[in-house]
């Protein structure tokens, strides 16, 4: 593989994923308007509820929409790599995946691009959640916004790489529908995104507490709390890191000729 | 026992024996779905400039070579080069030299014409002013110079099959693979995209152009009749409908296939 045939491919690809993110409009707002309405609305009503005590990376009593920031900005990201998954399902059914597998550039290679273009996507939205948040009054150290960015993309490719791995699995695209209710909705709530997880062990839910701990979004949602007040959650990011490559390579495998999803949907021969 | 068969279908073959003028080379190919054989050894080789017709009708097979014959699947057993590279052992370098009409359309309805032959220009590592170039020269010659802004998804069928032929082509590939490539069209753009790559022949392209249609098939060089994934007849039109002993290659192929296409699945 030469260097140069792979950064054209990459940009290609890029290219054509932020293209088509243009075109749908609707996508970019609906991607800000679900975090949005959590953090005014839900917050809002909730500020009084949740006593949030000083647990770190906070020194300080906060009010519940900070708490809530970097979950949001991982609902960002895992809401964006869903997208993306779906958006493989429909290239798939239309056609356009045969298109890129049969580009004379290893297989693990064009995934991974396709994994970078949508990842791309993913941060870019975080970020205008971030400034977006800003303008309510949420605010977050500046220096945050810097220390948080390689966070954040780790954290977008590695739910970008778990959507990879599910369009592997996803046959129909109304399939998604329970994408959304098995793994979106459960990863997001039975996570620290929106209460600490010692709130949960507080109460008594110590099966919820233990599934949380095994969830690699409260990995990724952590690793940013505490990348956006300058620390660094080692432990939290090493378990991204492991997902990441976990994923991929699962996905990768999914695409293989050999054993891949391919041989199995393909069995139609007409 | 490969290697036998390899003998006898390198006799049976009327291309031209000398190895560099083999650029697709198929020996002994299976593969199975479950229980069921798709392909039951199938060995075809297309040399330089040589438009070959797989012949078959709906579930013979044909769209699973083809699919073996772009990567997407692994075959069980056999062997396939393409320009001398295993496309198993060394895929990349195999992709490197076809191009594919696909039986779907993969082509980008919301990107204009030549944004779809740019992004497969660089897929295949072709850039800046080549690109450019060669993007135009393959509009060119498919008389397409004048839609190049347009949207695909203005253009009639015809015109987007002739978008696909010219992408397939951006990266000048030594071998055509195309996948029932009229399937859709009206008579008059089948036998011009027919004409087209007829014409590609010149070129020293060689062409494997899968079809149920025998009219489609009458103007090849040499046709394989594919029935339930065994190769049943290989050689010119005439010569396949005086072996068989009927007066034409559509009754010659009729007759071998019993009459009817089996189970379109």
């Amino acid at each position: 593989m030469r260097l140069s045939h792979a950064w054209l491919a990459l940009q290609a690809i890029a290219g054509r994923e932020i293209a088509k993110f243009v075109r749908q409009g609707g996508r970019f707002a609906s991607a800000l308007v679900r975090p949005l309405l959590w953090l005014v609305v839900f917050a809002a009503g909730f500020q009084n509820v949740f006593g949030v005590s000083i647990i770190p990376p906070y020194d300080t009593y906060i009010p519940y929409q900070v708490y809530i920031v970097p979950g949001l900005l991982g609902m960002v990201l895992l809401f964006n790599g869903m997208q993306s998954s779906l958006a493989m399902v429909y290239d798939r059914e239309m056609g356009m995946m045969r298109l890129l597998l049969t580009a004379p550039l290893p297989r693990s290679f064009l995934l991974f691009a396709k994994l970078l273009a949508g990842t791309l996507l993913s941060v870019l939205q975080a970020y205008v959640f971030l400034v977006i948040a800003w303008l309510f009054g949420v605010e977050v150290p500046w220096s945050g916004w810097l220390y948080a960015l390689p966070v954040v993309v780790l954290s977008g490719m590695m739910l970008g790489a778990l959507g990879l791995l599910l369009s592997v699995q996803v046959r129909q695209l109304e399939n998604f529908a329970g994408t959304m209710n098995f793994v979106i909705f459960p990863m997001f709530f039975v996570s620290p995104a929106l209460y600490p997880l010692w709130k949960l062990e507080e109460s008594g839910a110590a099966v919820v507490h233990l599934v949380a701990q095994w969830n690699p979004f409260t990995h990724a949602v952590e690793a940013i709390r505490f990348a956006l007040y300058g620390q660094l959650a080692a432990t939290s990011l090493a378990i991204v890191a492991g997902c990441l490559v976990a994923f991929f390579t699962l996905a990768v495998r999914g695409y293989d000729p050999q054993r891949g999803m391919l041989r199995r949907t393909g069995g139609k021969p007409a | 026992m490969n290697d036998r068969m390899k003998i006898e279908s390198e006799v049976s073959r009327s291309t031209p024996s000398t190895k560099e003028a083999v650029l697709l080379d198929l020996a002994d190919v299976r593969k199975s779905y479950g229980a069921r054989e798709a392909l039951r050894g199938v060995s075809l080789a297309v040399g330089r400039g040589e438009f070959v017709a797989l012949l078959g009708p709906n579930g013979a097979g044909k769209s699973t070579l083809f699919q073996l014959l772009t990567g997407l699947f692994n075959a069980d057993g056999g062997r396939i080069e393409v320009c001398g590279h295993d496309i198993r052992k060394d895929p990349v370098a195999a992709l490197a030299h076809i191009g594919v009409v696909f039986q779907q359309s993969t082509l980008d309805l919301d990107l204009g014409v030549a944004a779809n032959l740019r992004f497969h220009a660089a897929l295949h590592g072709l850039g800046g002013a080549r690109a450019r170039e060669r993007v135009a020269d393959a509009l060119a010659r498919l008389g397409l110079t004048e839609r190049a802004g347009d949207p695909v998804r203005e253009l009639s069928g015809g015109n987007r099959r002739k978008v696909e032929l010219a992408r397939a082509l951006v990266h000048e590939p030594a071998v055509l693979l195309m996948d029932e490539a009229t399937v859709g069209l009206d008579p008059a753009s089948r036998r011009q995209l027919l004409d087209e790559v007829l014409a590609l022949r010149a070129r020293g392209v060689g062409v494997l152009w899968a079809t149920h249609l025998v009219d489609e098939a009458e103007a090849a060089d040499r046709v394989i009749v594919l029935h339930r994934g065994q190769i049943l007849a290989e050689g010119r039109p005439q010569e396949l409908a005086a072996q068989v002993g009927t007066a034409s290659l559509a009754d010659a192929f009729l007759q071998m296939t019993g009459g009817s296409g089996e189970r379109a699945d």
